[in-house]
């Protein structure tokens, strides 16, 4: 055990920077996944083969296949192509387009949650299927998506450490340097693994919480 | 005001409408009558469309609304629809129930909806109601409320699919009572039924449905006290 005090104490401020770079690549690409994810779902249940397919396709082959190996394509072999995106952006990009995949199937899952009849009665009264969509099926399914798309957030917040392989300086990445500068390598870690929890305790509560509220209210 | 012709109904390979055709004038009442699985259900919804007839033609006043060319969504307005299962909307409290189309759909003024809605529900008894939550109400008040729902459209013409199927026995009345209201204003419907007593009452004409075909069709009077088919007896006499 080489845990110091002083090296664990004088991390905070530096490992609390990059804590904020982790929160905010979690907020903007769940963000930017969530609208994403929306577009998915409708594109996975309409009635059209070319939307459903392609939408289906983009869906297994994000989930079919390691997020660090997306984000090394976007940030690596984006450029051969003439797209270079500086390494914070390139993080974005990869992360949302990743959290697009799986927040399109919480969609899916909450859009088609709700009972049949709801549609019906809405185009029953004239209707058209986005006003319905709008107005009586997303806002049911939104509540009953609640509790996943909170674990979503606690989720990337662990899986946006993998935008340290890009020099991102997030959260594990600000704790790998200070390992190197203070050739110290618990006391940072252990600083690390603090700010995560303080992150994503929170959330997976919430979202026992919400899911607990949900039981009830149905 | 309906028309029916030749209308045939298939899901993949089940063929669930063989050939209906019928016609409902302004101020008349169809019910229809038959066994759970006849084609009842899938006949009303291909009347407003919610399911697609795979053929024949439907018209509703001069329209044709089978033709692909024709907006449903304007149809739809004209033709009021009530569910077996209510399908209220769970998120939304009784008077936005009812208002929602109208100001969605039909771009009425929130406040005249409002002054509509508060009508419509002291007609079906349940003024009280207005800011109660669809799970607060008893099956006939949510049934009540789903017929004002409908009519708050302003519809020539109203579906009812077994209205009272779902609800306790006790309260099939008042929901039964506003239909005949209905009726007695001279509302345009088709209504299908397990209830004989209230189908003798207010229908105009009544038709038999069995195995997605139309087996006997006939005032009341005939169809409840001489049917001639022997399908319809059997059917009659396990039901009375
Ligand atoms: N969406 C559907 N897909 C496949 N089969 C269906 C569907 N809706 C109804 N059916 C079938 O069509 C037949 C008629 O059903 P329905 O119209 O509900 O009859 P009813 O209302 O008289 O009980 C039944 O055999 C039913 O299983
Ligand atoms: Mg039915």
């Amino acid at each position: 055990m080489d845990f110091n005090l002083e090296i664990f104490v004088e991390g905070i401020p530096y490992l609390l920077k990059g804590a904020v770079m982790t929160l905010r690549l979690t907020l903007i690409s769940v963000s930017i996944g969530i609208i994403l994810g929306l577009i998915l779902s409708l594109g996975r249940i309409s009635k059209n083969p070319v939307f459903r397919y392609s939408t289906g396709l983009y869906i297994e082959v994000i989930r079919g296949t390691p997020l660090l190996m997306q984000l090394l394509i976007i940030y690596y072999a984006l450029p051969s192509i003439g797209l270079n995106l500086p390494a914070v952006t390139a993080a974005i990009v990869g992360l949302s387009l990743n959290s697009a995949a799986y927040v399109g199937e919480i969609f899916r899952g909450g859009i088609q949650s709700i009972e049949k009849g709801q549609m019906e009665a809405a185009r029953s009264l004239g209707m058209t299927y986005f006003q319905a969509m709008r107005y009586i099926i997303l806002p049911q399914a939104f509540r009953r998506i609640l509790p996943p798309l909170t674990n979503e957030f606690a989720s990337m917040l662990k899986e946006s450490s993998l935008a340290s392989t890009l020099a991102v300086t997030e959260l594990l990445r600000s704790g790998r340097e200070l390992v190197a500068w203070k050739a110290n390598v618990f006391s940072p870690f252990i600083g690390v693994t603090l700010f995560y929890l303080i992150m994503t305790i929170p959330l997976t509560r919430l979202s026992s919480y919400l899911e607990k509220r949900l039981k009830k209210g149905d | 005001m309906i028309k029916v012709v030749n209308l045939h109904k298939k899901f993949k390979n089940l063929h669930v409408l063989k050939g209906i055709s019928l016609e409902v004038k302004k101020g008349e009442v169809l019910v229809l009558i038959g066994p759970s699985g006849g084609g009842k259900s899938t006949l009303l919804k291909c009347i407003n469309r919610l399911e697609e007839p795979t053929s024949g033609e439907i018209y509703i006043g001069e329209i044709l609304i089978t033709d692909q060319k024709v907006d449903i969504n304007k149809i739809r307005q004209k033709v009021g629809m009530v569910f077996q299962l209510f399908n209220l909307f769970p998120h939304l409290s009784v008077l936005d129930n009812i208002t929602l189309a109208p100001i969605k759909v039909k771009k009425i003024n929130p406040e005249l909806a409002k002054e509509k809605a508060y009508e419509l529900l002291k007609r079906v008894g349940l003024l009280d109601k207005a800011k109660s939550f669809p799970s607060q109400l008893s099956g006939g008040q949510q049934q009540r409320v789903a017929i004002a729902r409908a009519l708050a459209m302003e519809p020539e013409v109203m579906l009812f699919d077994e209205p009272t199927s779902s609800i306790d026995p006790e309260m099939t009345k008042e929901v039964l009572d506003v239909i005949r209201q209905l009726a007695l204003e001279g509302m345009t419907m088709i209504i299908a039924t397990h209830e004989m007593g209230f189908a003798r009452e207010v229908a105009d004409w009544v038709i038999f449905l069995d195995q997605g075909k139309i087996i006997e069709q006939g005032p009341p009077s005939q169809i409840f006290f001489s049917p001639r088919e022997e399908r319809t007896i059997s059917f009659l006499s396990k039901i009375l």
